[in-house]
């Protein structure tokens, strides 16, 4: 068999690709891995149990324990899913069964430069406006004095940075609901109202729930917009209105000088390994019931 | 009483819809109402002096050739990864569907890894091999990081395009290679650049993935084994400087940075409007 130009330009192109997927699909496992071996030695010091639940971080003496900056997270990504959430839903509601087609056109660059505003510019914003505003309109409301770098600020300013994600996931989802299944409502003497309550949302619910996973996994990653404004105080927070730490504020701060101290990467490697099994576990959940989405429809 | 639920939902609706454009121009009106008294020409055309964190002279250009040079260049490793992978996914690998989803599931997941995962990720493989905070690791970490943003980007746009355009070219005897750059790319140009721009504006405005493994410097990198300083880093540490004109700079990089994601949405916008000259509609 004689090999022309184009067949060997063809098989070196093909060779090409596969090492462009392998390097994807090794990359994947290998993060994994990484991180798994790094963070292995601060398991042979201490009990899994004693890591996660315990609040008692002393580095220096070798203690490890995260629950303040595991309670920061939670706390912090619960805020900001919670307002976000029902904001997106209502907007993506409006913007698929309400609305002219025209909105949406036009809502589509403001999504678009929601989601491609840097995470830094976001924590900028946050110590210019959300700050000031929790220290001077928010915490005096509820009878608290406080510096404005709280956890509350940090899921305000978080709740706006997921907006994007989670409303163009909604709307994906949304309109993917069959006109025929709102004409029978319709038809069966529902008012519109009805119809969007009970059969659009309805239908549509596991596509929302995945929206909303994809939020969490999204709010729970976040890194320097949320260390901004957060205070960074490692204690575990009572109310919205103390400063939080959270996980990945605790990896950036403390990432280059660890070195000195015995375990202290390995500590830190662990709190990016649990980054990313959340990460990766709320994305497997909501892109698998996503896709199952797409096969009924 | 039904009516009344309808109009309650409908004015939070409406509510919603404002409140999320109202937050984009809140966003973009604080960060130029702050940055534009303190982006001169001065503030671009020099590097600060006296150090960054307490020098009062100077600009921020250190980070503006920094940034520049470290986005362009994982762009360009990025995309030399991500083209062949997004090609052969929709041509020479289209038969094995299932492949190609599972491929597709993995990318979606890498997606969403936040980016610090990936910086310290990089650092501990940088220690392993004895590697300091330089250019070259940082572009190849955000490079790395962006990949499946770029393949899934390049092949939502190649997925549209219909079979038979595709088999047609085979048929006709062209190779898997000639159907994927003389038909595949020529059809979806804008798409492609689109998603340059993507990881171009992903690249240069993370910060996560280069606080370590880019460093930061006051001067302008001279090799690729130099540490970097970068716009998000420049907001990020002089934000917290005591001194006013340190802020300052700090401001007028967010501004800066700001107006390049603008742009890049705008360049966006217009190509995928107009740049269809060379596409075969059906």
């Amino acid at each position: 068999m004689r090999f022309s130009k184009r067949k060997i330009l063809d098989l070196l192109s093909a060779y090409w690709m596969y090492a462009g997927i392998a390097l994807v699909v090794i990359l994947f496992g290998f993060i994994g891995v990484v991180l798994f071996i790094k963070a292995s030695p601060v398991f042979y010091e201490q009990s899994v149990s004693d890591i996660l639940f315990s609040d008692d971080w002393k580095p220096l003496s070798g203690k490890f324990g995260m629950l303040a900056f595991i309670i920061s997270s939670l706390y912090i990504t619960l805020i900001a899913v919670a307002i976000s959430a029902p904001v997106c839903l209502l907007a993506a509601i409006f913007l698929t069964q309400y609305a002219d087609r025209r909105l949406l056109t036009l809502m589509q660059p403001v999504i678009d430069i929601l989601a491609g505003l840097p995470s830094v510019i976001y924590g900028v914003w946050g110590i210019i406006v959300i700050v000031p505003f929790v220290s001077d309109v928010i915490a005096p409301a509820f009878g608290r004095e406080t510096n404005g770098y709280t956890i509350l600020s940090a899921g305000l300013v978080l709740a706006v940075m997921i907006i994007p994600f989670m409303l163009n996931i909604m709307i994906e989802v949304l309109r993917s609901v069959p006109t025929d299944l709102k004409e029978a409502s319709l038809s069966l003497g529902a008012t519109y109202w009805q119809t969007i309550k009970y059969v659009v949302v309805k239908k549509s619910f596991p596509g929302i729930a995945s929206a909303i996973g994809l939020g969490v996994s999204r709010a729970f990653g976040e890194t320097i917009a949320v260390l901004m404004v957060a205070g960074n105080v490692t204690r575990v927070p009572e109310n919205v209105f103390q400063p939080g730490y959270p996980l990945p504020a605790l990896i950036a701060n403390n990432y280059g000088e660890m070195m000195s101290i015995p375990l202290y990467d390995s500590a830190l490697m662990l709190a990016a390994l649990v980054l990313f099994v959340v990460v990766i576990f709320f994305n497997l959940i909501a892109r698998s019931s996503i896709i199952r989405l797409e096969k009924y429809s | 009483m039904k009516r009344v639920e309808e109009i309650f939902f409908r004015t939070l609706m409406y509510g919603a819809v404002l409140v999320i454009t109202g937050l984009l121009f809140l966003i973009i009106y604080s960060i130029i109402s702050k940055g534009a008294s303190s982006l001169s020409w001065e503030m671009v055309s020099q590097t600060p002096r006296g150090g960054y964190y307490f020098g009062k002279e100077g600009g921020i250009l250190n980070a503006i050739i920094g940034s520049l040079y470290l986005s362009a260049g994982a762009t360009a490793l990025a995309f030399f990864i991500s083209l062949p992978v997004a090609l052969g996914m929709n041509i020479y690998l289209a038969k094995y569907r299932r492949m190609v989803n599972g491929l597709r599931f993995i990318l979606d997941l890498l997606w969403g890894v936040p980016s610090i995962v990936y910086g310290a990720f990089a650092f501990s493989i940088m220690i392993m091999v004895g590697a300091r905070a330089s250019l070259m690791a940082g572009i190849i970490t955000v490079g790395v990081f962006i990949v499946p943003i770029m393949i899934r980007a390049m092949d939502e746009v190649f997925k549209t395009v219909p079979r038979g355009l595709t088999e047609s070219a085979l048929s006709l005897g062209a190779t898997f290679t000639e159907t994927s750059f003389g038909v595949l790319v020529r059809q979806c140009a804008p798409g492609v650049v689109t998603a340059l721009l993507l990881g171009f504006g992903r690249g240069i405005g993370d910060a996560a993935a280069v606080l370590f493994t880019t460093g930061y410097t006051d001067y302008i990198p001279g090799s690729l084994s130099q540490p970097a300083a970068t716009l998000p880093l420049a907001i990020f540490f002089q934000l917290g400087s005591p001194i006013e004109e340190v802020r300052e700079r700090a401001f007028a990089a967010a501004l800066l940075l700001t107006l390049i994601i603008l742009l890049i949405s705008v360049i966006t916008r217009i190509l995928s409007n107009r740049f269809n000259k060379n596409r075969i509609n059906f």
